[in-house]
């Protein structure tokens, strides 16, 4: 397989497999959580202001008090990758560009000198968060296999991407390839993996808020 | 025809320092050292003609066509003319019997020394029925007439990867010269047609040094597909500045800028055109502002549109109706399954344990 081939199949039949599984686990996963259910609380709601699921929604996204102080890292180095992804997905003008390809839909990016320094700074926030992970005992002996992989394929997307862009190490078409092979795995891994918090994170946060909620109970 | 090839340039008024400047532009070409120019002057000039047979396959002549008569008569015409080429359907003046009994005869005088080269892809399907010669399939052919050839060179796009003839969905079963003959030195020149001096160059090469050039890792010579059109295209600068053209008649393109988003295909391309252009050095279609259709390589048919950027998916949306469906049949499944799970433990009264908690 050449170059040309490898990206033929990539961004054809490479892509429209990762696009299908991807849905097909997204619709499944979404159905199996939420058709869960749980008992119904017969017990009278209590209400206290700021007990609520939509508090919860945006208080989660706050660290406890202390807890910035306790680690550090995790909470910034957390915050600081989360934003550089999303602004790198969805601001980074050619992916625009191939999200209007697929949907229509468009909005103004960002100047690609920023994106490529944020891709940069997410880039070392990972791997501080990755050592963090390797040099705390508590992280590491809650770590699993699931939690390296899940690293591993969000970063891959994002250094071969970056590389591409930057011409390094290999031809231009090559590295394209491997990015949106990448970007493939990730696709094909997120919906059965941890990484589905980024479609359940909300919904849960919610129930979450809610069920203390009608206990009376802001958290 | 047979004689030193001086001779035959000097009676079609070539004259010897044409001829001499002609070597070290080819030499020069093939990345060769000085020196070889003039030995290959040399070579060529004294040498006899190799007996060369030419055999067509499935294929449209668009080779034969590149390499006579695109802008005749040039040196390098000329000198594929001067080439005993003792079986070629299209050129001989022989037809049938006669044609069949000129393509033995050359196999009996010069077996093991003889040149061949293919154009065209050979078909497999049906037992190879979808291409005969004089009733005989193209597969028996390449591998009789393969059989006493020193070398082969597999002429285009067809003859070297499969070609157009082996596009999806490839209804002859058609496959390249290297994927039938496994035990002889094998050279593909692919293109969409071929460029005619790299041909030329190929066998200057071999009858010069009586070996054949370095190839890559496709059997390509390295000396013309080293590198890739983007790597040598005049527009590379305004790639390098983000400078392209949008539509094919907008500034842009006025403009000469980089024809990238027009879905150029230059960038994984390895080819020459950029260098030699074609025509006699007119233009090459980079040049006239079409994007490269990437002919020179393995599958091209296949990469999608020859106007979609290569940075974009081809149909990225075709499986996602089925998709979803099946992911909204699968989740209901499981949901159904679970709640029923959840209802007999109810009924059974079942109790929740630690070892529950951990699964």
């Amino acid at each position: 397989m050449n170059e040309l081939q490898f990206l033929t199949w990539v961004r054809g039949p490479g892509l429209n497999i990762a696009i299908a599984i991807f849905l097909l686990g997204v619709l499944w996963r979404l159905f199996e959580i939420y058709s869960l259910g749980r008992k119904k609380d017969l017990s009278a709601p209590r209400h206290t202001s700021g007990a609520s699921g939509l508090h919860t929604v945006f208080r989660r996204s706050l660290p406890p008090p202390g807890m910035l102080k306790r680690s550090p890292v995790s909470y910034i180095g957390g915050y600081i990758f989360h934003v550089g992804l999303a602004i790198i997905v969805f601001l980074f003008a050619p992916h625009i560009l191939l999200i209007t390809n697929l949907t229509g839909l468009s909005w103004p990016g960002l100047p690609s000198q920023f994106v490529d320094m944020t891709a940069v700074v997410t880039m070392a926030a990972m791997v501080v968060v990755l050592v963090d992970r390797i040099n705390k005992p508590v992280k590491r002996f809650l770590s699993t296999f699931e939690d390296w992989f899940a690293w591993a394929v969000t970063f891959l997307p994002v250094l071969t991407g970056w590389m591409a862009v930057k011409h390094l190490l290999l031809p231009y078409p090559t590295m394209l390839a491997l990015h949106i092979l990448a970007v493939e795995l990730l696709l094909v891994v997120l919906p059965f993996t941890k990484l589905f918090h980024a479609f359940t994170l909300f919904g849960s946060r919610w129930y979450n808020g809610r069920v203390n909620a009608h206990k009376g109970v802001p958290v | 025809m047979q004689g030193p090839l001086i001779d035959s340039l000097v009676r079609q008024g070539v004259s010897r320092r044409t001829f001499l400047k002609y070597c070290a532009t080819l030499a020069s070409m093939m990345a060769l050292p000085p020196v070889a120019g003039r030995a290959m002057a040399e070579a060529m000039a004294a040498s006899r003609r190799p007996s060369v047979i030419w055999l067509p396959f499935q294929e449209c002549t668009g080779c034969t066509e590149s390499i006579t008569r695109s802008h005749s008569p040039t040196i390098e015409g000329m000198i594929f003319d001067m080439i005993s080429l003792d079986y070629q359907e299209t050129l001989m003046a022989a037809a049938g019997f006669q044609a069949e009994e000129a393509l033995h005869t050359a196999m009996k005088d010069n077996y093991g020394k003889y040149l061949l080269i293919v154009d065209g892809s050979i078909p497999l399907g049906v037992d190879g029925a979808y291409s005969c010669i004089g009733g005989q399939s193209n597969l028996e052919m390449l591998k009789e007439v393969g059989k006493g050839a020193a070398a082969i060179i597999a002429v285009g796009s067809c003859a070297s990867f499969g070609g157009i003839p082996k596009a999806n969905p490839n209804p002859t079963g058609a496959v390249s010269v290297s994927d039938i003959i496994k035990d002889k030195p094998i050279v593909n020149i692919p293109g969409c047609p071929p460029i005619p001096v790299v041909m030329t160059g190929v066998l200057a090469h071999y009858l010069t040094f009586g070996s054949l050039p370095e190839l890559d890792d496709k059997g390509r010579p390295k000396a013309f597909f080293g590198e890739t059109i983007h790597d040598r295209c005049y527009r590379r600068p305004f790639y390098d500045q983000g400078k392209f053209a949008k539509t094919f008649d907008d500034e842009g393109a006025r403009n000469g800028w980089c024809l990238f988003e027009l879905g150029c295909k230059g960038p994984v391309t390895h080819n020459a055109c950029a260098t030699t252009k074609w025509n006699g050095g007119t233009s090459w279609p980079v040049e006239s502002g079409h994007g490269c259709l990437g002919c020179s390589e393995p599958d091209f048919w296949d990469a999608g549109s020859f106007y979609k950027p290569l940075s974009t998916p081809a149909d990225p949306l075709k499986f996602i109706a089925a998709a979803s469906v099946v992911g909204a049949v699968a989740g209901v499944a499981v949901s159904v399954a679970n709640r029923a799970k959840k209802g007999a433990a109810k009924s059974a009264h079942e109790t929740t344990t630690l070892a529950d908690l951990e699964k």
